[in-house]
């Protein structure tokens, strides 16, 4: 049957912030589910809240709603828009929950909303883990013993059925969040009663541990004339009781017989037949024991998901769009294979390549977290690699994390040398980090063989599947051949290690000898690799989509066939920016993709490179072609010296991609491959601190006063000539790691011996730190000539201190004055005349008594690139992309600029930040000058108090407008207390204080309970926030003393859901927020009609 | 006699192998298996699983299996998972060596299973390329060797690829047919479903043997059947004399028109009888041979386990397990004959019926192994028509 006629209006759910367990895969579902059901002449009304997306782009949907995903929102949408049918599917756990919860109050009925891709029923008896394990046992397929449980009284009954060690599964909630595997009777407890408070059911699911046995995926669709096809199976390489989300992984599954993997892909269709999955994209869960090959089913998710994006961009079968396609009424035999061009989509697509991913962890931002891996997922992006083997692909893997690694690096195992007698190891040691599910643990397995521990020893251990060991062990022992013998100098043995997936730079590492030098070698050697196809067919049928990856194939002899095919067009590289991580997320992926959407528009072919499988920009149609490659200067260089061979490489564009190309700049430059955009010149000016310090003063600008340290004494010297609080931070920084404020000699001394390893090749940055300034974001575009765009002016609503990522900020700004916008803006202009910007810049400026500082300046697009676009209507990313060819932005007709566009803006638009603490027990949720957030949202009104209001929701943040507030302030922010509590009583606010603050109120007239401090005694005030008897707290805090003090309050804050606030502009900022939702609710409005006039 | 341009004839140091095309082409290879030389027509696989069913397919006999899926061997070899116990195919190409074994039902690493078995394999070969060449140049004669101790005589094997005859005309199911007739014995039935108890025995099939994979007599047991497999030389009369309440008529290799020379007779012979028939890929062919439909040599043919097939009559699609080289001409159809199945790939014939007479076959593998079991269904089908007819 061809599209159903009875719909019109299709409403599309997308998943809102970037958050652990829900990151940019979403964008890319939900983009390709707009493409393809516009295609089809819907009408498309889209709600998310996250501005960093593609899919919320003005041009994407016919309505883009960029509102909090809440019932009550979503349901004034529906009201406005009153769609036909509604898509739940796309948008993660948060789409399905919130529909489902529209569906359960009725609104769905009410207003004549049908939900299409997934019924109401099938995600309930999906996700609601004892229907769902009735629902297999019905057609055979065994679960691990469980037992539900909805109250704690009734653990000690789970436990007798389950044994230890138990899973806990919370019911629905996202990657598994606040479940676990405990080991003992007390761990046991106290994860179910942390479980039973996450699940927004009350219940968890206690359950037998099949920790260690195999763990499998089968990514299923199915239509509605019950065909059903498997497009990739997933093998993790971690056994189960690592979240899959955090294992290694590979496609398709290598391990299994014919036999096994039929009767697994049998169970899984039986699955979705059962589950009642009409249409769509599924995956189910699998875990093997494999000692006997029982098999068991895990769960299901109704959806597509993160792993169904990797099994997209693992076999080139486009699974959201196919999906979505499927809700509106079409077969999978009336659909096209794009890849192939000459099949349909009903087939089982096949891989003649290897394809693993890998995860990206940032324990690093979070101390006081252990770095282990466990049934909730932790991990903030991954990578995916192909090589036509498993140890090419792993090693390609390996290097695309950007951590560092060039390969299976060794890794140091704290204490598993011997003492005594360096070539022996320590057994129990070795056995220990062996043991311990953790992110290094592949590098961990290498080590172990280094130091000579046996392979079965390993696999008893790790319960790695031997055929993955034996693999490791084969890179191990080639290495160790390469340390021993050098590097060989022939063709046919060196490609043979190519093939093997080493990097240049890791046999320069082996063979002790320069990146460089093997590289010659190569070129002397005529030594390339090749790139083949991914074809969804493995070669059975001519592929017309060039999605490509490299690999070493043939020999000297039979040199292997390159299926590239370069065209003979002028063609423009896009360096994508690798896996998302805190600090460099999905707001570059936008970034380059628009460059390939208005590059294309112009008339060039767009190339891109990236590992990222979550992303829109590894999407085969989002530019001409796509490598699918690690980001390091090898495998960069490579493509751009296969592409020069024909048509006109016009260069390289690095400015979109955060911080990874740019530092490829020097790399590519030595190559002579040009670079599109401001040059690797001014990028190192601006980089460079004392350049960069050299032509502020040169341009008479300010900066707080700084100096540099290459040891511990100068720092102590410097920082006394500075004066004291000092922001310090590491010469080279991305997303503020390691940054901080020190008070004192004391923690300044503390942060040089713990944090960071200072030396003369690494020195430490100091800067003196303004207090209570006004953080300030400006992006602006630059034309060759040096004509200029400020493209938005961002107030920070905390102060200065707290990374600018992790800070809400304001478009236009709500407290600047004229003056002061003219100067930042006179200055932002100038500094970028001097740098020769050509495309993005980004600076940061502190404002301060009327003075305007310059904290750092980026050539390049920042983070708040879309989010700008989408305040202001302009398209700047896409703009920057065709500067960068030599456009100028008078050909735009942009008008002149912030200044003149903003006081004519009639709304207002907030950039909330949203945070990851949950995932890490044990982390201080305290904000600094280290980055630790994951995504932001976006609220959009026409006031400030709304704007702020919705941006809070959409973070998750629920501002209560009457109740009790809790306020702790630190003395320096207790005059301005006094004016907030008083606002707060004028709202029925009871206002509960701790000794100190309560004193200072009461002696200002202001009517205060005392309660007590944590330190008091009890009850104090975390039992109160424990017994919902707070609803909302401010608590300011300096100095590590009353930090530590006060962290128990801020992690109750966190667990039990209570809104907080830890600085004053925080808070003053919320009141606003109530004072506005008392004035009147939320109003929803499309971001089309903000643009309209 | 030259070889092609840009391929280099002089053996590297390390080349164990090689692998010789009747057009010139010449691939270094390691060997792998067992050394010795193989000549047969050069096809490609596209499965990612079940490498012992396909080197076990009678079906392959002649052939040389180029794998596209690169990693072989992972699972290494167990007893049960044999499609025949003596593998028909010529050798086999790896992009890959043959890996470690690494699963619970392993007995034996793939390497020393096929040195066992006397079967010749090449590895590092870039099976891609390979796979391309055969997409656009068609299937061709070729020869794989595995020689360690002496140097590779290009020319001698060139000549030997050059003047094989190649699979038109030739009836190789006779060389992989079995000698006697015998009754299936079902305790080697299912591993599929790991040792579930057969039903009870409620009909007798006879199935006539032209390479058939152990995988249709399972499925047949394994839904109550007594099952009869006589050689390919079998007569009307033979088949008769064991009363079976249906015909089976198995896969296997060659060209269907010489094997028909001696089937088609037969075939037709039962088919007028009344009795049900049911044929599978060669059985397929030459049952429509006997119905006066015509078959062809196809450029490059099915081999792989994802292919879709449209169920015409249900609308149904299949994911189907395909090994063929010959196929049933559409155009060349009586009008009794019905088409039942559809290739989504190429639109070409996958399935046949008659109108009149519980008569029915398909050119796909419903036994599948290796391949998905989306089309058992044909197997519960087949014994309606035995259930309705009596």
């Amino acid at each position: 049957m061809p599209r159903r006629n009875d719909i019109n209006t299709i409403m599309i759910v997308g998943a809102g912030p970037i958050v652990i367990g829900q990151a940019c895969e979403f964008d890319y579902s939900g983009t390709q589910a707009i493409k393809a059901l516009r295609e089809e002449n819907y009408r498309i009304v889209l709600v998310n809240s996250n501005p960093a997306t593609i899919m919320t782009d003005p041009t994407m949907a016919d309505r883009t709603y960029i509102e909090p995903i809440t019932p009550e929102i979503v349901e004034k949408i529906l009201e406005l828009e009153r769609p036909e049918a509604i898509l739940p599917t796309m948008g993660g756990q948060t789409a399905l929950n919130t529909c489902l919860s529209l569906e359960r109050t009725g609104v769905l009925e009410r207003l004549n909303v049908e939900m299409i891709g997934a019924k109401a029923k099938v995600i309930d008896k999906a996700e609601d883990r004892l229907q769902f394990r009735e629902a297999m046992s019905e057609i055979g397929l065994e679960s691990p013993s469980s037992l539900l449980i909805k109250d704690i009284a009734d653990a000690e009954q789970g436990l007798k059925k389950v044994g230890l060690p138990a899973i806990i599964r919370p019911s629905f909630t996202l990657a598994g969040t606040g479940g676990g595997i405990a080991y003992n009777r007390e761990e046991y407890f106290e994860i179910v009663k942390g479980g039973l408070a996450a699940s927004p059911a009350s219940e968890v699911l206690v359950e037998e541990s099949v920790l260690g046995w195999k763990e499998y995926e089968m990514e299923v669709v199915r239509d509605y004339k019950d065909n059903c096809i498997i497009i990739c199976s997933i093998e993790n390489i971690d056994p189960m009781g690592v979240h899959t989300g955090d294992s290694v992984t590979v496609a398709p599954a290598l391990t299994l017989t014919d036999k096994e993997y039929q009767l697994m892909r049998s169970a899984s269709i039986a699955c979705l037949r059962k589950i009642g999955v009409d249409t769509g994209g599924s995956n189910v869960q699998f875990a093997i024991n494999p000692k006997n090959g029982r098999m068991v089913v895990i769960e299901m998710n109704p959806r597509v998901s993160r792993s169904s994006a990797l099994a997209s961009k693992a076999t080139g079968f486009p699974i959201a769009k196919i999906a979505a396609k499927l809700a509106v009424g079409y077969t999978l035999d009336e659909l096209d294979n794009d890849i192939t061009g000459v099949t349909p989509a009903s087939f089982e697509p096949t891989l003649d390549y290897v394809v693993t991913k890998i995860p990206r962890f940032t324990f690093e931002k979070f101390p006081g977290t252990e770095a282990s891996l466990t049934t909730s997922m932790k991990s903030v992006g991954e990578v995916m690699a192909i090589g036509r083997t498993f140890s090419e692909s792993l090693q390609k893997a390996m290097r695309s994390l950007e951590t560092g690694l060039t390969g299976l690096n060794e890794i140091e195992i704290p204490g598993a040398f011997n003492k005594e007698n360096k070539t022996l190891y320590e057994p129990d040691v070795l056995r220990a980090a062996l043991g311990r599910p953790s992110p290094d643990r592949l590098l961990i397995i290498a080590q172990a063989r280094r130091l000579g521990m046996s392979l079965s020893e390993i696999e008893r251990v790790t319960r790695y599947d031997k055929w993955f060991l034996e693999q490791i062990d084969n890179i191990v022992q080639t290495e160790n051949q390469v340390i021993a013998n050098g590097l060989p100098n022939s063709y046919d043995e060196l490609i043979s290690l190519k093939k093997m997936g080493f990097s240049d730079a890791r046999l320069a590492e082996l063979s002790k000898v320069s990146e460089k030098s093997i590289t010659e070698l190569r070129r002397s050697l005529s030594l390339n690799p090749v790139y083949k196809r991914v074809d969804t067919c493995a070669a059975e049928f001519s592929s017309q989509t060039p999605y490509l990856y490299s690999t070493y194939e043939g020999n000297y002899s039979n040199p292997g066939e390159c299926e590239s095919k370069p065209n003979n067009n002028k063609k423009i590289i896009i360096l994508g920016g690798g896996p998302n991580r805190i600090g460099q997320g999905i707001e570059f992926d936008y970034c380059c993709v628009h460059a390939a959407f208005s590059l294309s528009e112009a008339g060039y072919e767009t190339i891109m490179i990236n590992c990222n499988p979550e992303t829109v920009s590894t999407d085969y149609d989002t530019s001409d072609r796509l490598y699918f490659e690690p980001l390091s200067g090898e495998d960069v260089i490579e493509i751009c010296k296969l592409e020069e061979t024909r048509g006109e490489l016009l260069g390289v564009i690095l400015q979109l991609g955060g911080q990874t190309p740019l530092n490829l700049a020097k790399a590519l430059e030595a190559q002579n491959i040009p670079i599109l955009g401001t040059s690797s010149e001014s990028i190192d000016l601006s980089e460079d601190r004392k350049k960069f310090q050299k032509l502020l003063q040169k341009l008479n600008f300010l900066q707080p006063e700084n100096g540099i340290a290459a040891s511990k004494e100068e720092a102590i010297s410097v920082a006394e000539d500075l004066s004291y609080p000092i922001l310090i931070r590491p010469s080279y920084v991305l997303g503020g790691r390691a940054m901080e404020i020190v008070h004192d000699i004391e923690s300044l001394e503390k942060y040089i011996s713990e944090a960071v390893n200072v030396s003369g090749e690494s020195p430490v940055l100091l800067d003196s730190f303004l207090q209570e300034a006004t953080e300030v974001d400006v992006d602006m575009l630059c034309d060759k000539e040096g004509d200029i765009y400020i493209a938005g002016i961002m107030e920070h609503i905390e102060e200065a201190g707290i990374h600018s990522g992790d800070s809400a900020c304001a478009l236009p700004p709500f407290s600047l004055s004229d003056a002061i916008l003219d100067k930042i803006q006179k200055q932002a202009s100038e500094l970028a005349r001097a740098l020769k910007v050509v495309g993005l810049m980004n600076i940061q400026f502190a404002i301060k008594s009327d003075e305007v500082y310059f904290i750092e300046a980026n050539p390049r697009a920042s983070r708040t690139v879309p989010f700008v676009a989408k305040a202001t209507g302009v398209p700047i990313a896409k703009i920057a992309a065709r500067l960068m060819t030599g456009e100028l932005l008078s050909e735009f007709k942009l008008g002149e600029g912030f200044l003149k566009t903003a006081p004519k803006q009639n709304h207002i638009a907030v950039k909330e930040a949203v945070f990851p603490f949950t995932r890490f027990p044990g982390v201080d949720t305290i904000l600094g000058p280290e980055m630790k957030s994951t995504g932001e949202v976006m609220g959009l009104d026409v006031d400030f108090g709304h704007a702020f209001a919705k941006s809070q929701i959409a973070g998750g943040n629920h501002v209560p407008v009457t109740g009790n507030v809790f306020i702790s302030v630190k003395n320096g922010d207790k005059d301005q207390t006094t004016e907030l509590a008083r606002r707060l009583l004028e709202m029925n606010f009871n206002i509960l204080a701790t000794r100190g603050t309560a004193d200072y109120l009461t002696k200002h007239g202001i009517k205060v309970m005392t309660i007590n401090k944590v330190l008091e005694g009890r009850p104090h005030v975390v039992d109160a926030m424990t017994n919902n008897e707070i609803d909302l707290v401010i608590n300011t805090t300096e100095g590590s003393q009353s930090i530590s003090d006060s962290y128990s309050l801020r992690r109750t804050a966190l667990t039990q859901g209570i809104p907080y606030y830890t600085t004053i502009a925080g808070a003053r900022a919320a009141l606003m927020v109530i004072e506005s939702l008392n004035r009147r609710g939320l109003d929803v409005a499309p971001l089309q009609s903000y643009f309209n006039n | 006699m030259t070889a092609y341009s840009g391929y280099d004839w002089k053996q590297p140091e390390w080349a164990t192998g090689a692998l010789i095309l009747a057009n010139g082409k010449i691939f270094w290879a390691k060997g792998a298996g067992s050394e010795g030389i193989a000549v047969g027509e050069v096809c490609f696989n596209t499965s990612m699983t079940g490498y012992q069913e396909i080197i076990t397919d009678p079906s392959y006999a002649g052939q040389i299996i180029t794998f596209t899926f690169p990693h072989i061997g992972n699972v290494g070899a167990n007893p049960e998972d044999y499609e025949s116990t003596t593998p028909s195919t010529r050798g086999c190409i790896f992009r890959s060596p043959i890996t470690k074994p690494a699963n619970w039902r392993s007995t034996s690493s793939l390497d020393l299973w096929l040195k066992n078995r006397s079967l010749v394999a090449v590895s590092d070969v870039d099976t891609r390329q390979l796979t391309n060449e055969i997409r656009t140049g068609g299937t061709q004669t070729g020869v794989i060797v595995h020689q360690s101790q002496k140097p590779i005589d290009v020319d001698e094997l060139l000549q030997t690829a050059q003047s094989w005859p190649g699979l038109v005309g030739m009836d190789l199911a006779k060389e992989v047919t079995c000698k006697n007739t015998y009754v299936w014995n079902s305790d080697e039935a299912s591993t599929e479903k790991y040792c579930e108890q057969l039903p009870p025995i409620k009909h007798h099939i006879v199935a006539v043997d032209y390479g058939a994979k152990q995988n249709i007599l399972r499925c047949f047991a394994n839904l109550g059947c007594r099952i009869t497999v006589l050689p390919a030389s079998a007569t009307s009369a033979e088949i008769f004399s064991h009363t079976p309440d249906g015909v089976f008529l198995s896969n296997g290799p060659g060209d269907p028109a010489s094997t028909g020379i001696y089937a088609v007779p037969m075939i037709k012979e039962v088919i007028s009888s009344g009795l049900p028939v049911f044929g599978i890929c060669l059985g397929h062919q030459m049952m429509a041979l006997a119905l006066g439909a015509k078959t062809e040599k196809m450029h490059h043919g099915h081999h792989g386990a994802n292919h879709p097939v449209k169920n015409i009559v249900t609308g149904r699609v299949e994911i189907t397990s395909q090994n063929h080289g010959f196929v049933v001409a559409s155009e060349s159809l009586p009008t009794d004959l019905m088409v039942t199945h559809r290739s989504l790939f190429d639109n070409s014939l996958e399935g046949l019926r008659l109108k009149d007479k519980p008569v029915f076959s398909v050119q796909y593998h419903p036994e599948s192994s290796p391949g998905p079991h989306d089309s058992r269904y044909l197997f519960e089908l087949f014994l309606e028509m035995i259930d309705s007819k009596e």
